[in-house]
């Protein structure tokens, strides 16, 4: 049954894969090729709709998979298999967690994990600025293109709202219509 | 008893606003989990006052070294936190809707949605947004950080083996909780 499938597909897929994101690629590619849901070239194109559509990939996915393959109850088991091992998981970690967030031995691990995660941060933001930035690659000319300038100003000024502690939604939303301005008047 | 009664009720008054911030942060998470830490930030800390700063680093941390979406597993924490299991539900389906509708519309005109230059270009600026966003929360979690040499050094860490190397993230965290649990022993029993 194909809904069973789905669901039992994409709960490996929740369960087994850590970090997030595109993390989880490799199993979500190994998967969908294996039950013949996508070939690679719709998995890497659908990779770019998921750039420009809200909400973790993970979930965008299995969504568009079950959709694809058994319509809309289909998306509902892809997508509900996908969330539901995150959920019972981080339900007993979170309960436990209360319990023993005052340990000592919860309180040395994490004053460990707090650093690694802003490691961890900083790390994603360095691969977002290389595609925001350096989306072809870094070469001699790339700093006086348009493209890479446009970018700059974009980042720069959102920077400053920021910092200013403008609300992160208007900042998404004047920096697509700042985009779409930058697009049209430079032929990006 | 009767406490037991007003927690529930207040609990349950919080479930709506719930629902309705994580549907929020949910429209609005482009590129991955980590670009939603500035929205929980800002809507569930700075807001709501659900959380603070410091939890919300307990929390990423927590959501980078359990299984699935780190997006998903944040939601379901805060929810969790603020009213049980019923919270961590709401949380959690407010998360995840958006981005099923989104797909659900656009799933059969996706090649074409994409393609538009009207929404190439939108995310042209979107990137560099969100990365501003990141790069703003990344300074907020440093300064929450302690601030001795371990800390640092393993912050370098976590960061040169994400980038430079294939190491898994999972590794990297566990041997970090493991450093920070013996140094943290120690500095105890120096202090004896």
């Amino acid at each position: 049954m194909i809904y069973l499938e789905l669901f039992l597909t994409f709960l490996k897929i929740g369960a087994f894969t850590f970090g997030g994101g595109y993390a989880m690629l490799p199993l979500i590619q190994d998967e969908v090729e294996a039950h013949g849901w996508l070939t690679s070239t719709e998995l890497v194109d659908f990779i770019a709709v998921s750039e420009s559509t809200p909400g973790p990939f993970a979930v965008n996915i299995s969504t568009f998979v079950g959709m694809r393959t058994a319509g809309l109850f289909g998306a509902f088991c892809s997508t509900f298999g996908v969330v539901l091992p995150s959920f019972v998981i981080i339900l007993i970690v979170a309960r436990c967690y209360e319990k023993f967030r005052e340990s000592r031995a919860v309180k040395g691990c994490m004053s460990g994990l707090k650093p690694a995660v802003v490691g961890l941060i900083a790390a994603a933001a360095v691969t977002t600025g290389q595609t925001v930035f350096f989306p072809l690659g870094i070469s001699a000319g790339v700093f006086t293109s348009p493209a890479f300038l446009c970018s700059a100003v974009i980042f720069a000024a959102m920077m400053l709202l920021a910092v200013k502690k403008l609300h992160p939604i208007l900042i998404i939303v004047i920096s697509a219509v700042l985009g779409i301005a930058a697009g049209y008047a430079f032929q990006l | 008893m009767s406490m037991d009664n007003k927690k529930t009720r207040h609990e349950r008054s919080q479930l709506m606003p719930l629902f309705l911030t994580f549907f929020k942060i949910g429209a609005f998470t482009f590129g991955g989990g980590y670009a939603m830490l500035p929205l929980i930030q800002r809507e569930a800390a700075a807001k709501h006052k659900w959380i603070n700063d410091d939890e919300i680093m307990e929390i990423a941390a927590i959501a980078e070294s359990t299984p699935g979406p780190i997006a998903v597993n944040t939601a379901t924490f805060v929810g969790y936190r603020i009213c049980g299991t019923a919270g961590a539900l709401i949380a959690t389906l407010g998360v995840v809707l958006p981005s099923f509708i989104v797909i659900i519309a656009v799933s059969s005109v996706l090649q074409i949605f994409s393609e538009a230059r009207v929404v190439k270009y939108a995310f042209y600026g979107i990137r560099a947004g969100v990365l501003a966003l990141i790069v703003r929360a990344l300074y907020g979690m440093f300064r929450q950080c302690p601030g001795h040499a371990v800390s640092y050094i393993l912050m370098g860490i976590a960061f040169a083996a994400a980038v430079f190397t294939d190491t898994s993230v999972l590794l990297v965290l566990a041997l970090c909780a493991l450093v920070g649990l013996l140094t943290s022993l120690r500095r105890e029993r120096n202090r004896k």
